[in-house]
């Protein structure tokens, strides 16, 4: 069994790259299982077709404890036999979603979610590692592969470069590895080359370039993902050799994230940036002559 | 009969104190050992000779409590006409209830909520939060005991962590409920030990409820607080009829047996007495600086110190005062003196030890030499450097003071200097016990009590000449 936890800027695209890769490993006879790790509870709705799945945290509420809780309640599967449960959490200000991830990663361990029968579990995790508990997927015996969802934008890049220093202090006490970045495309200036010059930088390599295509929205829209959605269409086909190149890929590497000059000067050497003027650095419109 | 504690003990020199300090730090690691020497000094007669108030050095074995600690336990638990909810997991609560013998009048679940009130959380509370969890507790106990006159929340540490707002659900639940609900951010990883909950507890009554009632009955020039009693053992019941005594209107206590609305009423006091200056010294200031009401810290443990500070706060008052005080020390004086005349023969010349907490390192030292009785080593688990200068002076010379001592310590010192009684807490009481020597629990008067004032100190010798005479030890043989 493999464990892949997906990171990325929150609202580059992480849930449904993620969803239509799984959907792209399940066309080829894997059998999958994701967990989201995002009190959003977004991360499978694609493969059930739901709105919002249930999630474990919600339950645990309802029924008062994690102990009353049964494996089947939470666990739903959707196309292609993919095993889809989603940890849940508060909403945002209250409350702790970190624990919440925590919590519910441990049901599914104390449970037996992890069957033998699995190729693949995926972790679709919010956002940043902010805390322990959205690092509880590359913890001791979690996730050893992780995949960084960017874009050419500078924010992006600069989560991915963030994401790569958490899993560089992750990867000196244990076995967790940077698999790869995703560029999930936004159309940016020179977009391929630069994400392929970032994964040389961070010492990984740029997996896939998705392009960006609006079949996904059609298909989102329907609460599917492209391959079930138009299995025909190119964008499937991007998505299909993702996930093939994800199942063959041996390249894990301990990342070597850049310092923040670094980035710049990558980012001003592809012209997104323009060289820093420090003149105008907290001169106020009004004051500047 | 006024004694003044021996200021030499025979034997005890700076040089052999620091030699003893020396040897029992001499198994600690560099740095450990670095830490802890400047919390171990012979005592120099004046000045704070130790540092305190710091973190402890890991792997100590400490006897400290957290700031929950000293929230639940001294300041506000004590307060009888409230409930006080432990906001967190169980424990906390549980562990600490009715365990620091902070004893009450009334009738339980009417006049009284001596009741362990708890929000219990669970995996969801700390992921979803426990605001929401903690307003149906706050309705549901308003529900339940409608009498109670307002509701204290005390934070334990997972509030901290998942920033529960409970200041915001106090707010608007005392809205509501129409009584005080006071929040105090007490989580237990606040501080280097229970002394920043007395701080923090402090705090919240100067925010929540100081100023915020008056006195029925009509002000009169005799009106005080009685400030940092917590009736251990109903400490408050012999200290109060005293003062009562002397001529003074006991308007409020903090807070042993405390009732919330003279509390909050106490701005209204001519002069603050201070018991246990540690945990209470903030909200004398604060009525000092706002209310200018002046505070005296009193000593009411022994008849030296009883009859020294009788006088000094007759000295606030007028000639009728005065005359009261001199009248009930003339009282007072042969029964103490009866006491003394049994137990001192059996007690002359006995050595002690004392680690404890908040002001009995130094205040219990000249009760003790009432008794023909010398302490000879004293420390306190969570002092500051304040409350060392006043322990100086009341300490023989070159007597080895420490400072959140730890187990290792306190049983090196106990092994060289090989007093006649400890007086700590359970946490040391086995280990003594174990070596042979009369212990007593010297936070909770070892199901005793009281020891302040007149009708505590025959108490407080009683049980002292039964540790220290008892036959038993004479018995006890180790086994190997």
């Amino acid at each position: 069994m493999r464990q892949i936890a997906i990171y990325g800027k929150g609202g580059i695209g992480k849930s449904t790259t993620t969803q239509n890769t799984v959907a792209g490993l399940a066309s080829l006879g894997k059998k999958v299982m994701i967990v989201g790790c995002d009190p959003k509870a977004d991360s499978t709705r694609l493969i059930l077709h739901a709105k919002a799945q249930s999630t474990v945290m919600d339950l645990v509420r309802e029924l008062g404890t994690v102990e009353d809780l049964e494996l089947d309640d939470v666990m739903k599967v959707g196309y292609g036999d993919v095993k889809c449960v989603e940890s849940g959490g508060p909403e945002p200000g209250v409350g702790c979603a970190g624990r919440g991830v925590i919590t519910a990663i441990n049901f599914l361990e104390e449970n037996g979610a992890y069957t033998e029968d699995l190729d693949f579990v995926f972790y679709d995790v919010l956002g940043d590692v902010v805390c322990g508990g959205f690092a509880m997927p590359i913890r001791e015996g979690k996730a050893e592969e992780i995949y960084i969802v960017t874009s050419g934008e500078m924010m992006a890049m600069y989560a991915a470069n963030n994401i790569a220093k958490g899993i560089l202090k992750y990867a000196s006490s244990g076995k967790v590895r940077l698999a790869g970045l995703i560029c999930n495309a936004r159309k940016t200036d020179k977009e391929f080359e630069l994400i392929s010059a970032l994964a040389a930088k961070l010492g990984t390599q740029m997996i896939h370039f998705v392009p960006r295509d609006n079949q996904v929205q059609r298909a989102e829209l329907r609460r599917m993902t492209v391959i079930e959605y138009s299995p025909e269409h190119p964008q499937a086909q991007e998505y299909r050799t993702l996930a093939q190149k994800i199942y063959d890929n041996k390249m894990l590497v301990v990342p070597t994230p850049l310092e923040m000059e670094e980035l710049e000067e990558l980012l001003m050497e592809f012209g997104i940036m323009e060289a820093e003027d420090e003149s105008i650095v907290g001169v106020a419109e009004a004051a500047a002559v | 009969m006024s004694e003044a504690p021996v200021k030499k003990v025979a034997g005890i020199t700076k040089e052999s104190t620091q030699a003893m300090i020396d040897h029992a730090m001499e198994i600690y690691p560099d740095k450990a050992k670095k830490k802890r020497a400047p919390h171990l000094a012979p005592n120099e007669g004046e000045g704070a000779c130790v540092k305190s108030n710091r973190k402890t050095v890991p792997g100590i074995m400490s006897a400290r409590g957290c700031a929950y600690a000293g929230a639940k336990g001294v300041v506000w638990g004590p307060i009888r006409d409230m409930v006080h909810v432990s906001h967190g997991p169980v424990g906390c609560g549980w562990y600490s209830w009715g365990t620091r013998r902070n004893l009450v009048t009334g009738v339980n679940g009417v006049s009284q909520f001596a009741m362990q009130f708890t929000s219990d959380f669970q995996e969801k509370d700390i992921v979803y939060g426990g605001d929401k969890k903690l307003k149906t507790l706050l309705n549901e106990a308003h529900e339940l005991f409608p009498l109670a006159k307002g509701i204290s929340v005390l934070s334990e540490c997972p509030v901290g962590l998942i920033g529960d707002d409970i200041n915001s659900v106090a707010k608007i639940a005392s809205e509501e409920l129409q009584i005080p609900v006071i929040p105090c951010n007490c989580e237990g990883f606040r501080g280097v030990s229970q002394s920043l909950g007395h701080h923090i507890s402090n705090d919240t009554i100067r925010d929540h409820i100081i100023g915020t009632r008056e006195f029925a009955e009509p002000e009169s020039p005799y009106d005080i607080a009685l400030i940092g009693d917590y009736n251990i053992g109903g400490d408050v019941w012999s200290v109060k009829p005293l003062l009562e005594e002397i001529g003074l209107n006991v308007k409020a206590v903090w807070t042993g047996d405390g009732e919330l609305e003279k509390i909050a009423a106490t701005h209204k006091v001519k002069l603050n007495l201070i018991h246990c200056y540690r945990s209470m010294n903030y909200m004398c200031r604060v009525m000092e600086e706002k209310y200018g009401i002046p505070w005296l810290e009193f000593n009411f443990f022994g008849p030296t110190k009883i009859r020294e500070s009788l006088r000094k706060i007759a000295e606030y008052f007028d000639d009728t005062i005065k005359e009261k005080v001199e009248a009930a020390i003339a009282k007072y004086d042969p029964i103490m003196q009866a006491v003394i005349d049994e137990y001192r023969p059996r007690l002359e010349g006995k050595k002690v030890m004392l680690y404890v907490g908040g002001l009995r390192p130094r205040h219990t030292v000249n009760a003790y030499a009432d008794l023909g009785m010398v302490v000879v080593g004293s420390g306190y688990e969570f002092a500051h450097g304040d409350d060392y200068e006043r322990t100086s002076v009341e300490m023989p010379e070159a007597t080895v003071i420490y400072d959140d001592a730890s187990e290792h310590e306190l049983e090196q010192f106990v092994d060289e200097l090989r007093p006649d009684l400890v007086g700590s807490g359970i946490k040391e009481k086995y280990l003594f016990q174990k070596m042979g020597i009369p212990f007593r629990q010297m936070h909770s008067w070892d199901y005793s009590g009281p020891y302040h004032a007149y009708n505590g100190f025959p108490i407080f010798a009683r049980d002292v000449d039964m540790a220290v005479n008892s036959p038993t030890w004479k018995l006890v043989k180790a086994p190997f």
